[in-house]
């Protein structure tokens, strides 16, 4: 019998990710960054920037990013599975133009409301159709659905807007609940976050999307309906996004073929600060309404201080590089120091194995 | 031993003419261009001065010189299996930049300014192209941050500012309307552009290597190609274009402000989609860009003529850029199913 | 990975609505403070400009006539504004300014109704609103300053374009954005006038350039297109005369089509000398920001309550009466030609 067992059979199998203690798990992640820098900048502002501990501004900071954080959710799930989906701003437009336009036929609101959200469901049905059952790419796919639907909305207004709408439905977009500042919408908005966090985290329906984002074909094989999910999910895209355009149009009480234009590179930019990798197959939602909040945050604090908006854009622009490139720069960093450690330690085989063993796991 | 001649695919037996023929036949830019004289025809059918009045003739070539520029410089970097969705933004900073060059230097050549625009849309596009292949991210996500970012700059710097057409000297404003031989001097320009780089993309073996990394980046990487300098030069190019793009902005439209070239990033992604480059890399041209660069502008400027309110123009391009791809992909997989039949079949 | 995930989870939700509900509690125990502060009269002179979009030369000269005025009364001046002329960009620099309890807002409206509630929250917490140039409907702010009366300004551009065009033929009307409330009331007081007072002139199109300046310098190429006969070109809105004249300008049409309309003389000289275009009117836009200045800072003050017969001084313009649907009136519009044009600077 020959005495050939190496190292890595006699040690057993270790789980990183479990080895770590749990306070290790929660804060080293790259979502607790980002809910760290939002708690950071936020009670900076609160010092710092005058009026902004004022009884309005939380409130209109959640009037503001509302539509962002609704479309943020599904888009969450879209960019795990490895998809994007460029086409929601212009679904909010074209929801937004459909309750002005039927509204100004006659129709009453909650039944332009539901018709647009109908028609948001088609958009993403037409979407996901394209993307997840005739296999086109989806940045494409959805450049042009993006022109598409925008060129619709604008095509049925034309240039002008219906802004005649009942106070009572604009007031109900606006209201707050009660005496605090919240506004009403937060609780819809409250419904969603906890309808699409047991999705993603607890149901098999979600460990299929990370599956997809990792290895489609793999998950294939595992028995994740890979073109069914893509599918579903660019649906609640448009569902969301139609439901974004009736709050939008209610809020600012203006029905426009261009409302919104722009809004998904905000969404896609809060997502992708949120921690959710672009390559897909890894992501979490808390990480996601932490990136929203941010942004929000920074936007309200530097308008209250007076600074244009432009510098906004600019920040928004190198938090999201910056976000995105952290992962490269802090694997970058890994393999450097680990291969110093390895040198450092060199001579020990079994050393030289077992470290060499935990590289793998830890990469 | 197997005999030399059993091969996979046989060679076209046709002769070398009548490939070329069939190629230009059955070629995706012949379809776009012909999708494009159906579109003058009809508009002209309807309204003579369409086409043969000499305002609507030079607005006709004139018009879309600008998307022409940016859809050549994208073209080279979808080629290349990434996107430049920056190149608005690199567009208004650079026509900013035109006219402040004008204002704080009068007196200053004209050629000098277009180096300048040029140089500096280069320099914007070589930090994209920096952070791409040095970061290892996708390029939509670096050069949505970089459009983010080069706008505000450009806002911030031209504040609420515009450049006014008194602003600039009239030899420079006057080449937006210049035309020689009839046709517009903007055009010749970007035209020039159009055939140097497809030139370079067919001929030279850096333009050859940039199809290659388009269709396997792995197998680019191993055959021993250098992926990185060959990814940056593409965003170098591409940002010069866009760059000469914002030189031109300012010549035809005369006033510059801080908004220019909003929105355009997606009109020149759509050109290059329906001009046949697929959005994966490694196939297309740029003939094929322009054209569908020409297209989308004379479509936009048809269809008030053809009676269809201008507002689906937008819905009319949507609709183009999803059949092109729809078509790109059914031509892909009947391709790929006769390879296979071919395979089985030896 | 579920058990990390949830705890994960949690302890993050936890932080988040933490910071949620200590800043909520935060907030509304400042309340009482906040509005004690801004309330009541004699407030403090911090007056805000919201034009209908920045980077336009009108508004800012308009806003510089403003800041002259805040600065002669010893007021903080502050001028904000979207990119693009659209009433829900201005909803966001109106709540800004009700979270700062500025002390009155003057602002020209994108749209009469969509921007009243935010108006209203501003109103309830202390600060006075003040429309000018374009107005909201009545219950939405405290003062409206008029440049001139309605009538009269459609009138003024309606009896140019007749002369100008011998009394008969096409015109059409270039205006800005499509919901403007001033430039939708003059272009109804123009038909009116038309048909009641011109029978042989017809208003064949009214197209909208947005007050962007490319999408004006665009919509008049399309016109021009469409209409080979087209006569005249009214444009009330400096962006979209300055944008046409030029397109005419470097056209054929150039003399053969008229261009008239509301526009600011430096934008307009150059046209004007070059034969382009033979009169056009406008107010002066400084003094009509510096009346609306001065207009602010007497209801800050508490002198006016914005109803019909109040009185009061504006600085060296002298003493305005309050009228009906608290509007004030600044003057009559002026006409500019060849003649006088070198006299003004603006």
């Amino acid at each position: 019998m020959t005495t050939t067992d190496t190292p890595r059979t006699q040690s057993a199998r270790t789980y990183p990710s479990y080895a770590k203690s749990l306070w290790q798990r929660v804060l080293l992640t790259r979502e607790f960054a980002v809910i760290a820098l939002l708690l950071i900048v936020f009670f900076y502002s609160r010092n710092q920037i005058p009026n902004f501990d004022g009884p309005l501004t939380i409130y209109y900071l959640l009037l503001d990013v509302a539509p962002i954080l609704l479309i943020a959710l599904p888009m969450t799930l879209i960019i795990i599975t490895g998809e994007i989906d460029l086409s929601v701003a212009s679904t909010v437009g074209l929801s937004s133009v459909l309750v002005g336009d039927l509204h100004q036929g006659g129709m009453s609101i909650p039944m332009a409301a539901l018709v647009a959200i109908l028609v948001g469901v088609l958009c993403g049905a037409f979407n996901g159709f394209l993307i997840a059952y005739v296999g086109l790419p989806s940045l494409a796919v959805t450049i042009g659905t993006l022109a598409l639907y925008r060129g619709l909305g604008v095509g049925i207004l034309g240039t002008t807007a219906v802004t005649d709408f009942p106070e009572k439905w604009t007031d109900l977009a606006k209201d707050r609940i009660g005496d605090s500042s919240y506004p009403v919408i937060v609780i819809p908005i409250l419904v969603l976050i906890i309808v699409f966090v047991l999705l993603l985290h607890f149901t098999p329906f979600g460990r299929g999307v990370f599956d997809i984002g990792l290895n489609d074909e793999a998950a294939h094989f595992s028995g994740v309906n890979v073109a069914r999910t893509k599918f579903l999910l660019f649906v609640m895209a448009g569902a969301v996004s139609a439901f974004a355009g009736i709050y939008f149009t209610l809020r600012f009480g203006s029905a426009r073929g261009d409302n919104a234009t722009g809004m998904e590179l905000q969404v896609i930019a809060a997502v992708l600060l949120g921690g959710v990798s672009i390559f897909g197959g890894r992501g979490a939602l808390h990480g996601v309404l932490a990136g929203v909040l941010l942004i929000g945050v920074l936007q309200s604090a530097l308008r209250l201080d007076d600074v244009s908006a432009n510098v906004i854009n600019i920040i928004i622009g190198l938090l999201l590089i910056a976000s995105v490139m952290s992962t490269s720069f802090l694997s970058f960093v890994a393999r450097t120091t680990a291969g110093m450690k390895r040198r450092a330690t060199e001579g020990s085989p079994e050393r030289q194995q077992a470290s060499a063993h935990h590289e793998g796991n830890n990469s | 031993m197997t005999t030399p001649t059993e091969m996979l695919v046989e060679p076209s037996r046709k002769s070398a003419g009548q490939r070329a023929v069939t190629t230009i036949l059955t070629s995706r830019e012949s379809a776009i261009a012909l999708v494009l004289i159906l579109v003058i025809g009809a508009a002209t059918l309807n309204t003579h001065s369409f086409l043969f009045s000499s305002d609507s003739w030079r607005d006709l070539l004139l018009a879309p010189s600008i998307l022409l520029l940016l859809a050549v410089g994208q073209a080279v970097v979808i080629i290349t299996r990434s996107v430049d969705l920056s190149v608005g933004s690199t567009l208004a900073l650079t026509a900013y930049l035109t006219g402040r060059l004008f204002v704080d230097n009068p007196g200053i050549p004209v050629i000098v300014v277009f180096l300048i625009g040029i140089a500096a849309g280069g320099v914007l596009g070589l930090i994209n192209g920096l952070l791409v292949a040095l970061g290892k991210v996708p390029a939509l996500v670096i050069t949505l941050g970089t459009m983010y970012i080069y706008r505000g700059v450009v806002l911030e710097w031209a504040g609420s500012d515009r450049i006014n057409a008194a602003d600039m000297p009239k030899s420079f404003l006057s080449l937006g309307t210049k035309t020689i031989l009839s046709i517009p001097v903007l055009t010749i320009i970007a035209v020039a552009v159009l055939v140097a780089v497809g030139y370079y993309l067919r001929t030279a073996r850096g333009g050859r290597e940039l199809y290659a990394i388009g269709s396997d980046p792995d197998a680019a990487n191993l055959y021993g190609l250098n992926v990185r300098t060959r990814v940056i030069g593409a965003f170098v190019l591409c940002g010069a274009l866009a760059g000469l793009a914002g030189v031109v902005y300012a010549a035809r439209y005369g006033t510059i402000s801080s908004s220019a070239g909003t929105g355009i990033e997606l009109q020149a992604v759509g050109a290059a989609v329906i001009g046949g480059v697929a959005i994966f890399g490694g196939s297309g041209t740029v003939w094929g860009a322009a054209i569908g660069a020409w297209l989308l502008i004379t479509i936009n400027r048809a269809l008030p003529i053809l009676g269809v309110q201008d507002f689906w123009q937008r819905a009319v391009v949507g609709a183009l850029i999803i059949a092109a791809i729809v078509l790109d992909r059914v031509l892909a997989v009947r391709r790929s199913r006769k390879l296979i039949e071919a395979r089985d079949a030896s | 990975m579920k058990l990390r995930n949830k705890k994960a989870t949690a302890l993050a939700a936890l932080a988040v609505s933490a910071a949620l509900v200590l800043s909520a509690c935060g907030g509304s125990s400042d309340s009482d403070g906040g509005g004690s502060g801004s309330g009541g009269g004699g407030g403090d002179l911090s007056v805000t400009f919201l034009p209908k979009n920045l980077g336009n030369p009108y508004f800012d000269t308009s806003d510089k006539g403003g800041a002259a005025a805040v600065k002669e009364f010893g007021g903080k001046f502050a001028e904000v504004g979207p990119q693009e002329a659209t009433p829900d960009g201005q909803v966001s620099f109106i709540n800004t300014a009700a979270q700062q309890g500025i002390g009155a807002l003057v602002v020209s409206a994108n749209d009469p109704k969509a921007i009243g509630d935010a108006l209203n929250e501003a109103r309830d917490a202390g600060t006075k609103v003040v429309t000018f140039d374009s107005d909201t409907d009545p219950e939405y702010r405290d003062l409206f300053i008029n440049q001139a009366s309605a009538e009269g300004i459609a009138k003024a551009q309606v009896d140019l374009i007749a002369e100008q065009i011998g009394d008969s033929g096409e015109i059409a009307i270039l205006s800005a954005a499509a919901n403007a409330t001033n430039q939708n009331t003059w272009i109804d007081l123009m038909q009116k006038d038309v048909d009641a007072n011109h029978p042989n002139i017809k208003i064949v199109e009214t197209v909208y350039g947005d007050d962007d300046d490319q999408t004006s310098f665009d919509k008049t190429s399309a016109l021009l297109n469409k209409y080979p006969d087209l006569k005249g070109i009214v444009s009330p809105t400096t962006v979209g005369i300055a944008a046409a004249a030029r397109y005419v300008s470097t056209s054929d049409f150039k003399g053969k089509v008229k261009v008239t309309g509301l526009g600011t003389p430096n934008q307009m000289r150059e046209y004007v000398e070059d034969g382009t275009v033979d009169a056009f009117a406008l107010w002066n836009p400084e003094d009509l920001g510096y009346l609306a200045a001065f207009a602010a800072k007497a209801l800050i003050d508490g002198d006016i309550k914005g109803d019909e017969g109040d009185t009061f001084t504006a600085g060296k313009l002298g003493d305005f009466t309050v009228g009906a649907d608290s509007t004030v009136l600044l003057g009559d519009p002026f006409v500019f030609n060849k003649d006088n044009i070198g006299d003004f600077d603006f």
